[in-house]
């Protein structure tokens, strides 16, 4: 087993991310995103696809840069931390992946050269329930037609292509069908983190044997390794953002005078910056796991992934609390950038899978039965 | 990944396994552990068994006591990756370890980094073969958490020292042959300017201890008493009775803690036994939905810290923790109590025997309350990452 640091070539990867980051994506992206009322700047996807990033889990033959998990979690973590909004999660972490491992070559090429961007449709309902999935895939002649309502679809108003998932006879099938075909209609979520969401009806869609994704009947099996990815570099984009967090909150501690004296000298907010320090450290430990254990044995990190899952979920949701409160009135304001933190953690922390879903993973891995 | 140093170590592990497997006694081979089967050492022990003695004997003479110290010292010299296939291979066939001690956490560690040629080779090989029993001498009745304003005084009598004052929570002082203590020296000086690092044989004239009973019913620590207890400078050439320099024993101790608080949070010491969260929910047939979410998310917690301190020992063959370590006590020893908080909730009124079904539940339970005080408490913990790790302001 690798160990649980960073290598030399993950740590220039890291410092190149967080250099360009820097420079073209700090917070106050965002919200110049929400003032132009659009999802993500497309510039700045532009240049990640340049350096690679879109094609971080695509294989040199289709045009990748096929870094591998722990690379893509790295990438995201960095995101996560100056709240950078980007197609990369659906796009290059979760559509890669499953359409990877479905060998679908010309998709893959596409994603990684930046000429496709793509959105998993999978929610029907507030939680995540693959399981209970009832949108159907009804057959149709040779092939399908796509009847239901997903919704919370991450990415879901921009992408060019949608990963859906529908119950067909032979079981949950996953298709991979373009944004703009007959029957499909998004309509755009204002959901509290400023990102692209959509609520996605398919009205009769038809879908062919060339769109099935992975075999029909096997749809959770084709999507199981995109959403473990997925996951866990949705779990490290939070542990970014609780490292981002967490850096504006101790400075600020460091420089607000009250009572004539620094705030971070007294003892009761000294104690919780570092109870909050310790569990970012604690979860990191989860993050870099999580990557070793999808590089080194894909198909067993369900365990490695509900844990960065949960144990990030919670930590991002301490530290914007904290953020908020020790930022004291100023961290209520629209102004200050921290609100944005809150917003984005709340969001994340339902996307995928919540701390109920992923803490009864790692408990029934555990043999407790939940 | 080529890797030309596998076969070397798959070589290691296989020679390593099979000579445990010829040495180590059938009788101290199972999955069973209790407290009386750790073998302390000492001029008073009393081997359990025949047994207990002959692998101790075994171990020792090959260094295997003290692993990672040099052989010259008593120890076998192994490296990192040598010494943790070796705690496998104990573990992997179930075999006790050979000794436990004070000597081989803390002084062994301390001298290694600041004692003289002669100290070492001294005192080390008579830890390693378990024929000395250390205990540690550090806190008092007024210096807890502010170890550094430690009262017992060593009055300078040319060629030897005469110490008064007295010592508690030191662990089966009762039982030591020899004690390390944090003794004053200068009080003149800043408060850790004029601390030395003090060794001092039990048996001395004026030495007496007296046991503490705890809430757990044990009595694993004693108050230790030094009334004129007279203490040479030196106990031969180049064997001074102080480690390190003179009133530097607070760099010694620093060193020590932060060893200690590695130790404590990665469940060295006090923090293992007791029965699996899983088992007990099973065992009980437990469906209270609070208890379940609790044990759901201990074991988040849990396995995340574990990894944690995988990738804090990482970090340490990298180049060092340092303060971070403070985090390792901290949590560690803050989950420890909420496991058996938890672990007391799920048992029932079946966990409240101080010896029942549940086997000896309770008093452990008890007993992890020291967990969060003993080496520093949380507060002090929490105390040292704000300042030393996250530098935020002094008052």
């Amino acid at each position: 087993m690798a160990t649980l640091i960073l290598t030399d070539d993950e740590t220039m990867l890291q410092d190149a991310a967080r250099g360009f980051l820097d420079g073209a994506a700090p917070v106050g992206n965002l919200r110049a995103n929400r003032e132009a009322g659009r999802a993500y700047d497309p510039d700045l996807w532009g240049e990640m696809v340049r350096m690679g990033w879109a094609g971080v889990l695509v294989s040199e033959e289709q045009g990748g840069s096929d870094m591998g998990f722990a690379a893509a979690n790295i990438l995201s973590e960095e995101m996560g931390r100056s709240l950078v909004a980007s197609p990369f999660l659906s796009t290059a972490v979760i559509a890669a992946t499953a359409l990877r491992r479905a060998g679908r070559t010309a998709a893959l090429s596409a994603i990684a050269a930046g000429e496709a961007t793509y959105a998993l449709a999978i929610d029907e309902g507030p939680k995540f329930a693959p399981d209970a999935t009832s949108m159907e895939a009804a057959t149709s002649g040779n092939g399908f037609r796509l009847t239901g309502a997903k919704t919370f679809v991450g990415d879901g108003a921009s992408a060019s292509r949608i990963l859906v998932l529908a119950r067909a006879q032979a079981g949950l099938t996953l298709f991979d069908i373009e944004a703009g075909r007959t029957g499909v209609s998004r309509d755009k979520l204002d959901l509290v983190d400023s990102r692209d969401h959509a609520a996605i009806t398919f009205d009769g869609v038809e879908a062919t044997g060339e769109d099935v994704v992975g075999d029909v009947g096997g749809g959770l099996a084709a999507l199981a390794p995109a959403l473990r990815a997925g996951q866990a570099a949705l779990a490290a984009e939070l542990t970014g953002l609780s490292a981002g967090a967490f850096e504006m909150t101790a400075g600020y501690l460091k420089e607000r005078k009250q009572f004539g004296r620094h705030i971070g000298s007294f003892q009761a907010l000294q104690h919780r910056a570092a109870h909050l320090w310790s569990e970012i450290e604690v979860t990191a430990s989860t993050i870099i796991n999580a990557g070793r254990v999808l590089d080194a044995t894909p198909d067993e990190a369900d365990l490695a992934v509900s844990l960065a899952k949960a144990r990030a979920t919670e930590t991002a949701n301490l530290a914007v609390r904290e953020g908020v409160q020790m930022h004291g009135g100023i961290g209520m304001t629209d102004e200050f950038d921290m609100g944005f933190y809150m917003k984005r953690a709340r969001v994340a922390a339902e996307w995928l899978g919540d701390y109920g879903y992923h803490a009864a993973v790692v408990a029934k891995a555990r043999g407790m039965a939940a | 990944m080529p890797d030309m140093g596998q076969d070397r170590h798959a070589d290691f592990r296989a020679e390593i396994a099979a000579w445990i497997d010829e040495n180590a006694p059938a009788s101290l081979r199972n999955r069973s552990f209790s407290e009386d089967d750790i073998c302390w050492g000492g001029k008073r022990w009393v081997f359990r068994s025949e047994d207990q003695k002959t692998w101790l004997e075994a171990c020792a003479a090959k260094g295997l006591t003290a692993p990672t110290w040099p052989e010259a010292y008593g120890g076998a010299g192994f490296d990192r990756a040598q010494d943790k296939a070796f705690r496998e291979e104990l573990d992997r066939l179930q075999v006790k370890k050979p000794l436990d001690s004070f000597g081989l956490w803390m002084l062994g560690p301390a001298l290694l980094a600041f004692g003289t040629e002669e100290q070492k080779r001294h005192f080390l090989p008579q830890i390693t073969r378990g024929e000395i029993r250390w205990c540690q001498g550090y806190s008092e009745p007024g210096a807890g958490s502010d170890l550094a304003s430690v009262q017992t005084w060593a009055e300078d009598k040319g060629d030897h020292w005469i110490v008064n004052g007295s010592k508690i929570w030191t662990s089966y002082a009762d039982q030591a042959d020899w004690i390390f203590a944090l003794i004053r020296t200068d009080r003149d000086a800043p408060k850790h300017k004029g601390i030395s690092f003090m060794l001092i044989d039990m048996e001395s004239e004026g030495v007496s201890t007296k046991p503490i009973r705890l809430i757990s019913g044990k009595s694993p620590f004693c108050e230790t008493f030094f009334d004129n207890v007279r203490v040479p400078k030196s106990y031969g050439e180049g064997l001074p009775a102080i480690v390190g320099e003179e009133n530097r024993g607070w760099d010694v101790a620093k060193h020590l803690l932060t060893h200690e608080r590695e130790m404590i949070g990665g469940g060295g010491s006090g923090l293992t036994g007791g029965r699996s969260v899983a088992s007990v929910l099973a065992d009980e047939g437990t469906t209270d939905p609070v208890i379940l979410s609790r044990a759901m998310k201990l074991g988040v917690d849990e396995l995340a810290m574990n990894l944690t301190l995988e990738r804090y020992k990482d970090m340490a063959k990298q180049g060092g923790v340092g303060n971070a370590s403070a985090m390792l006590k901290y949590y560690g020893t803050e989950l420890n109590k909420a496991r058996f908080e938890l672990l007391m909730s799920a048992g029932g009124s079946d966990a409240l025997a101080w010896d029942g079904e549940h086997g000896t539940l309770a008093p452990e339970w008890l007993r992890t309350k020291a967990n969060s005080i003993e080496g520093g408490t949380s507060e002090v913990m929490l105390d040292i990452l704000a300042k030393r790790v996250l530098e935020l302001p002094g008052q």
